[in-house]
């Protein structure tokens, strides 16, 4: 066991980082309330998602400061979820197409 | 030294070259734990939300509006979404006070660290509320895991699937949260020489703000 002491960053750092979140959601929100369709929604909801998902996992859960060691061990096999995601959206699409033919 | 040791051959040779002291992380195993049970729980939802995904995908049903089926009436108003990004910053407030805990936690200031994570705990428990909220209206409205009265009838299986798994999660951290702030009041952790069992449940805390983070993306704006 490492005697090394634990991840400390100032307090600033995190309330700007609080704030950042607040407003990345609020858009993500107003990208609903402004009823934006299509793929600018998909887009910007991706965007919104994946910003405040890597503001979260850098700074709250301290990823930045860690070794890369721990870093590629958490976050390389997560895109292994990307293939999973990417054969489904395929399955997906064949099935729908499937049920246009037989089943409308 | 340049004596090199006799290495054992077989099934004890198997374990001694996995447990021969050496380390990958250089943290402590407690947090390298957190992180690895955090990635098998990545892909739980990971595989939740695919899965959804590929229901959505393929339906020739129209899938229900969440837009409209999570509005609020408000003065007179549908608010579109309302409770659910009340929930949001909800959540990302709490996010904020654990981190603020892990912050006293190590500055050994000890009674601002468990009183900031018993904030963070009443952040959590108003989430579980505000969804236990949301979930009696649906109940209420008509809303079942077979049927609903807006569209696909799988849209109430996974809402109540995704939603309460995650639920599950706060109620936990709930849990989880208040028992350390006793013990770190109680001087439990200050005497074992370590307050990293509070950054440790803060990675957990903040994971369940990353998978709200995903489900609002993913399940209630898409």
């Amino acid at each position: 066991m490492s005697t090394k002491t634990g991840q400390q960053h100032p307090i600033g750092l995190y309330l700007k980082i609080w704030l950042l979140l607040f407003v990345l959601s609020t858009m993500s929100y107003l990208v609903d309330y402004f009823h934006i369709s299509g793929y600018l929604r998909w887009g910007l909801i991706l965007l919104f998602m994946l910003l405040k998902a890597g503001l979260i996992v850098a700074v709250f859960m301290h990823m930045a400061w860690e070794r890369l060691a721990l870093v590629t061990a958490i976050l390389l096999p997560t895109f292994g979820l990307m293939v999973l995601v990417a054969l489904m959206a395929i399955e997906a699409g064949h099935t729908h197409a499937i049920r246009q033919l037989f089943f409308r | 030294m340049s004596a090199v040791a006799p290495v054992a051959a077989g099934a004890r040779g198997l374990v001694s070259d996995w447990a021969s002291d050496r380390q990958a992380f250089h943290v402590p195993w407690g947090k390298a734990m957190m992180w690895v049970f955090l990635l098998s729980d990545t892909f739980i939802f990971g595989s939740f939300l695919t899965g959804y995904m590929t229901v959505r995908g393929s339906i020739t049903t129209a899938w229900p509006n969440p837009s409209e089926v999570f509005a609020l009436h408000v003065g007179g108003v549908e608010v579109p979404l309302l409770l659910i990004a009340i929930m949001t910053f909800v959540l990302i407030t709490s996010s904020g006070t654990m981190a603020m805990a892990v912050n006293c936690a190590y500055r050994g200031d000890r009674v601002n660290a468990a009183t900031l994570m018993i904030v963070t705990a009443g952040f959590g428990e108003l989430f579980v509320a505000m969804q236990a909220f949301e979930w009696s209206k649906l109940i209420l409205e008509g809303m079942r895991p077979w049927e609903n009265p807006w569209g696909a009838a799988q849209f109430g299986s996974i809402f109540f699937m995704v939603t309460g798994f995650h639920g599950l999660h706060v109620t936990g951290g709930v849990i989880l949260l208040l028992i350390i702030a006793y013990k770190l009041l109680r001087g439990d952790y200050a005497a074992a020489g370590s307050e990293q069992i509070v950054e440790i449940v803060g990675l957990y805390w903040h994971f369940v703000d990353l998978v709200w983070v995903f489900i609002f993306a993913l399940f209630y704006l898409w």
